[in-house]
């Protein structure tokens, strides 16, 4: 190809695209350039000249970060001169750089620690006194210890380029350089903590990580995140069966580095003293803490005896259980209780797309089509709010490859100023805005379109007829709200749909109509809480509840099952692109069960065995057929519950760390609404 | 105005208004020849320009030393960027002085350098970035460039030629970083007087991005000289590339310091005791800084020698940006490295670690060393630590820093020697202000 360069390197023979940098030109020969502010992904800055190299016929050290291949350079990385300048730039870092590491959450990861290691001297030549500057803290989540700043500055740049938030920047001048926070003395800002996982050195820290444990203490199970339906991978750093922190030094998940303030340190629910640990079952008024074994008696006798008389049950199912919950719940409850009455809160309406798509699977995106398209509509939501990942995506899409965003909202969101066409669009008017960018969006070589809960029913026909009308690859993602939103409809929760999306014999009431129905004789309600926004018209109904508090659905219950969270169970998930998980289990809870054991439990105690084929069934009889029979039939039920980066519905009113930040509703800080 | 007497070795093309009563005004400027070469430039298409200034071996009065033709030649006229000129009217180099003065006493020569160069890349704007403790000076230029508007020599339809060119000035805000040329851009749109990377350079990606013709102030007023009188004749008043005269700031221990236009080559000796009256009270000369604090310093013996970019070069110094600090026998040369390296470290806009970490560094080690705290190694120490900046910075500041606090180290061994062990500065008992002329 004509475009490749050959050139030497350490005496090995390399060949790269015209253009590659010289430092990612020798990590394709196994030679690793050491580097602070280098950074794959953000702008150069040549800063902290730890990867200067040697190059045949120039006279200078060269920064190899910065350097571009050309055909026939000779360059040495191992030389005794830049051997000698990587051991002075070190030599520079430790001057002002306080010998912290016994006190510093970053030992035992901290790259200055590692390079002085191997390129370092090890005799410290610098007598005078060091600067010092206290320690600031910015937030909850975020400290700051000037002093063991090495200026590398890709807190500024992951905070600008990576989520356009910009809310680090670098005052005074030379050796009083500092970091500094948005509102002079603290952070007001996502929270997501990349800054800190970002930092080479401890100088950016996590305030709830704080001075806990050290690094290879903690084993580090890598899962999915528990919060929207984005399904970050979020590694988990446990020790002593105690998670002590979230983040993602991993960075091969399909979250790349991204990971917000929820996967990061959403997990303190899990310990909370108010967490539920023993059944409940309610006699004469009040709360008794019972056996599982009793209040499994108690729950299959009435569900047996309901079941037998043929009384009206419900069942109301779970954004956040696996897939494999999910589906052994779908077979629990048209098979052993034999009720058509099955459903959860739909946020999105992916039912309306694979039927308008008729089988066409790969009209359906990615996480990483969203990086890579070269076109990208957004209809209808504030991904930065409910969907960060996805809107860390398509930015970083139009960083590198200039990408062509196009926006159709009802307020401004932050992807307005990357947009080449922005759209502003009332409720019910948002397919008519969509409409007025056709010419546009025709110059276009291809498309993804996300769309949120304001295109439902008929709405996704027309959106797709859209599509179909550009004479382009078009691809879709319907936004859902949670975890395993998807994982819910995929495997069936449905009242008028059977897993993999084959219609239901008999379509059965929804949500609301349960709710509403004054004849219902038992509601079963896992990992939900309709509750808090409605009454139960049966008053006389029984009511069932596994989660994890007592929520509002939880306090009217006459079982109360007490449940394990995400994080303590194995199983998948399924994200908002359809993408499907694994789940590590990460902690152990005394006291809950995860919702499958519970589930056996009942089912046993009723006598019923069940064959519950695996998920991985489900989905490839969903890539063999061409999609549910319908469209959604009830698209007035569509509806996303409007989260932001510091809610998640009901699992997040008890993540602390969310709630306790300036920004979280009700904080000091608004948002644009 | 601020001036020395002159001298009668001057050769005064560039200063020649100098002294002149309301030598700043348009019509002084007019009457003495001003904007005849702005006028022969709209005739001549820009590589004609361009050749002329090659031709006068002008090399940029900054301090680098770039061959401006050369310079001129690298902006891609055929961009379809927008072209820009700028002046740098930082000043900052400590010795230097002579930017300020021919701004304050022959600001047209300046803007009709600025508008010939425009014209040679084919720009229509431009700024002048004047440091911020300039302020009279700016007023000074803004009147000036009021005025040349005012006659139709700035602005749209220039002399009826149908060339536009606006010209603004800009102020700084006190960094000595802002005077190199990259950071100057940044500060000029607005952003922190950080360095860029280079390449591109700022002929290809300048002022806002775009192709950008930038030159010290001085280099720019010898333009309307070149063009007027011819490229050959600015060059023969010097040596062979190294043409022209150049502002030279005298400054330190003379009789007569201020600011002398010279011919390229003069000889030092010759500067400091027949232009610079010598050294008061009879004193021996010690030790000269030829060209600005960023050079290395030269030992007594070394000053017989042709001021110009190639012979100081061949000296292991600089010519740079003409700012000549005599030092007489008296003068503690411990005292003077920790005096410039203080500065460095002051300046020092942060962005890089070895420049940062190492100005510091050196600040507090030879403070230590002046105050007699300091030990043998920490000699060869401040050598080190010097050495491990150079070459290695982000841009030429941290070698500005180290080549001077080498050269002392090396040069002057003995004077660090002697405040070893707790002796007190053998120079401590002579305090002396600098003679103000």
């Amino acid at each position: 190809m004509s475009d490749l360069v050959r050139l030497k390197i350490d005496g090995r023979t390399v060949e790269v695209p015209a253009g590659t940098l010289l430092i990612n030109a020798a990590k394709t020969a196994g030679i690793e350039i050491p580097a602070f502010c280098f950074y794959p992904g953000l702008s150069l800055a040549a800063a902290c000249r730890m990867c200067l190299v040697e190059i045949e016929n120039v006279p200078k050290l060269v920064t190899s970060c910065t350097q571009v291949v050309a055909e026939g350079m000779v360059v040495h990385t191992q030389t005794p001169k830049v051997v000698e300048a990587r051991k002075a730039m070190l030599e520079f870092l430790l001057t002002n750089h306080p010998l912290d590491c016994p006190v510093c959450d970053k030992g035992g990861e901290c790259e200055l620690q590692d390079l002085t290691f191997r390129y370092g001297a090890g005799e410290a030549r610098f007598q005078e006194n060091k600067e010092h500057v206290p320690e600031q803290q910015w937030s909850p989540v975020v400290y700051y210890d000037a002093p063991r700043c090495i200026l590398c500055y890709r807190c500024i740049r992951i905070c600008n380029e990576g989520l356009g938030v910009g809310a680090l920047g670098l005052v005074n001048r030379g050796v009083h350089n500092e970091i500094a926070p948005n509102r002079g003395d603290h952070l007001e800002c996502d929270e997501c903590g990349m800054c800190i996982d970002i930092c080479p050195v401890g100088a950016l820290t996590s305030g709830i990580y704080r001075y806990k444990t050290r690094p290879w203490e903690m084993k580090h199970v890598a899962t999915v995140c528990t919060h929207c339906a984005d399904g970050c991978r979020t590694t988990l750093g446990v020790y002593d069966n105690r998670i002590m922190r979230g983040n993602n030094r991993d960075s091969s998940g399909i979250n790349g580095e991204f990971l917000c303030i929820k996967g990061r340190f959403g997990f303190d629910f899990l310990t909370r003293p108010d967490r539920l640990r023993a059944p409940l079952v309610r006699r004469n008024g009040r709360f008794e803490e019972v056996s599982w074994m009793e209040a499994v008696r108690v729950v299959a006798a009435r569900f047996s005896e309901t079941c037998a008389r043929g009384g009206k049950i419900g069942v109301i199912g779970s954004e956040r259980t696996t897939n494999e919950e999910n589906l052994f719940l779908q077979q629990f409850a048209r098979r052993i209780l034999k009720t058509p009455h099955l459903d959860h809160r739909r946020s999105g309406d992916v039912v309306s797309l694979l039927h308008a798509l008729r089988g066409r699977h790969e009209a359906l995106a990615t996480m990483a089509d969203l990086y890579k398209s070269r076109a990208v509509l957004i209809v209808g939501s504030d991904l930065a709010q409910q969907h960060p990942l996805a809107a860390f995506q398509i930015r970083a899409n139009w960083r590198h490859h200039q990408a062509r965003i196009y926006v159709v909202t009802r307020g401004p969101v932050r992807e307005d100023s990357l947009a080449r066409l922005s759209v502003r669009a009332e409720p019910g008017q948002e397919l008519a805005a969509v409409h007025t960018l056709r010419d546009a969006l025709r110059e276009e070589t291809e498309l993804v379109i996300l769309f949120g809960d304001a295109i439902r029913g008929p709405a996704v026909a027309g959106l797709v007829e859209f599509g179909d009308s550009l004479g382009i690859p078009v691809k879709y993602v319907a936004l859902v709200d949670y975890v395993n939103s998807r994982g819910a409809l995929d495997m069936g929760l449905h009242p008028a749909l059977l897993p993999a999306y084959a219609a239901a014999p008999a379509p059965g009431m929804s949500c609301p109509e349960m709710l509403a129905a004054p004849d219902l004789d038992v509601l079963w309600v896992v990992g939900a809480n309709p509750l808090r926004e409605r009454k139960l018209a049966a008053r006389g109904a029984f009511l069932v509840v596994q989660d994890l508090f007592l929520t509002e659905t939880a306090a009217e219950a006459d079982v109360v099952l007490p449940a394990a969270g995400l994080y303590e169970k194995s199983g998948t998930v399924t994200n908002v692109c359809g993408e499907v998980q694994n789940l590590r289990r990460a902690v152990v809870s005394m006291g809950p069960k995860t919702d499958l054991e519970i589930f056996r439990l009942l089912a046993q105690a009723m006598g019923a065995g069940l064959e519950v084929p695996p998920v991985e069934e489900v989905y490839a009889a969903m890539r063999s057929h061409a999609g549910p029979p319908f469209a959604e039939p009830q698209p007035e039920l569509i509806g996303s519950a409007g989260d932001t980066l510091f809610s998640s519905g009901t699992l997040g009113l008890y993540c602390g760390i969310i709630n306790s930040v300036r920004e979280a509703p009700g904080g000091l800080y608004r948002w644009n609404t | 105005m601020i001036y020395n007497e002159p001298s009668p070795l001057e050769v005064k093309v560039l200063t020649k208004r100098f002294g002149l009563a309301d030598s700043a005004s348009i019509d002084t400027y007019l009457a003495t020849g001003g904007y005849e070469a702005l006028r022969k430039a709209l005739a001549m298409t820009p590589d004609e320009i361009i050749e002329e200034v090659k031709r006068s071996n002008l090399r940029g009065r900054g301090g680098a030393g770039f061959p401006t033709g050369m310079k001129w030649s690298f902006v891609p006229r055929d961009s379809a960027k927008p072209k820009y000129v700028v002046a740098n009217a930082d000043e900052g180099e400590p010795g230097t002085c002579k930017d300020r003065l021919l701004m304050e006493n022959d600001p047209h020569q300046l803007i009709e350098g600025m508008a010939i160069a425009a014209i040679a890349v084919g720009a229509h704007a431009g700024y002048i970035y004047v440091r911020g403790e300039f302020r009279y000076v700016i007023e000074i230029l803004d009147r000036a460039i009021g005025e040349a508007r005012a006659r139709g020599f700035l602005g749209k339809n220039i002399l009826g030629s149908g060339f536009d060119f606006e010209l603004y000035t800009h102020s700084g805000a006190g960094s000595y970083e802002c005077g190199e040329e990259s950071a100057l851009l940044e500060s000029l749109e607005g952003k922190r007087g950080v360095p860029r990377i280079r390449p591109p350079f700022p002929a290809v990606v300048g002022a806002f991005q775009c192709p950008t013709v930038l030159n010290n102030v001085e280099t720019f007023s010898a333009v309307p000289a070149i063009i007027r009188d011819g490229g050959a004749a600015f060059a023969a008043l010097g040596t062979p590339r190294n043409g022209g005269t150049r502002l030279f700031c005298l400054s330190g221990h003379v009789n007569k310091p201020g600011v002398y236009e010279l011919p390229m080559g003069f000889n030092l000796l010759r500067m400091i005791y027949e232009v610079g009256g010598g050294i008061p009270g009879g004193k021996r000369l010690k030790a000269v800084i030829p060209g600005g604090s960023s050079c290395p310093v030269l030992r007594a013996e070394e000053c017989d020698i042709a001021m110009d970019f190639d012979s100081l070069a061949k000296a292991k110094s600089m010519l740079g940006s003409g700012g000549v600090i005599v030092m007489d026998e008296d003068t503690c040369m411990v005292a003077a490295a920790s005096r410039i390296i203080k500065f460095y470290a002051h300046e020092s806009c942060g962005w890089c670690t070895p420049c940062r970490e190492g100005t510091t560094w050196l600040r507090k080690l030879l403070e230590r060393l002046h105050a007699g705290r300091g030990n043998a190694s920490d000699i060869d120490l401040a050598g080190d630590v010097a050495r491990n900046m150079l070459g290695r910075t982000f841009c030429p500041l941290g070698d500005a820093a180290a080549m001077p606090t080498i050269s002392f180290v090396e040069k002057f061994r003995e004077e660090f020697e002697a405040h070893l062990a707790g002796k007190p500065c053998p120079y401590e008992n002579v305090r002396r202000g600098v003679p103000v002329g």
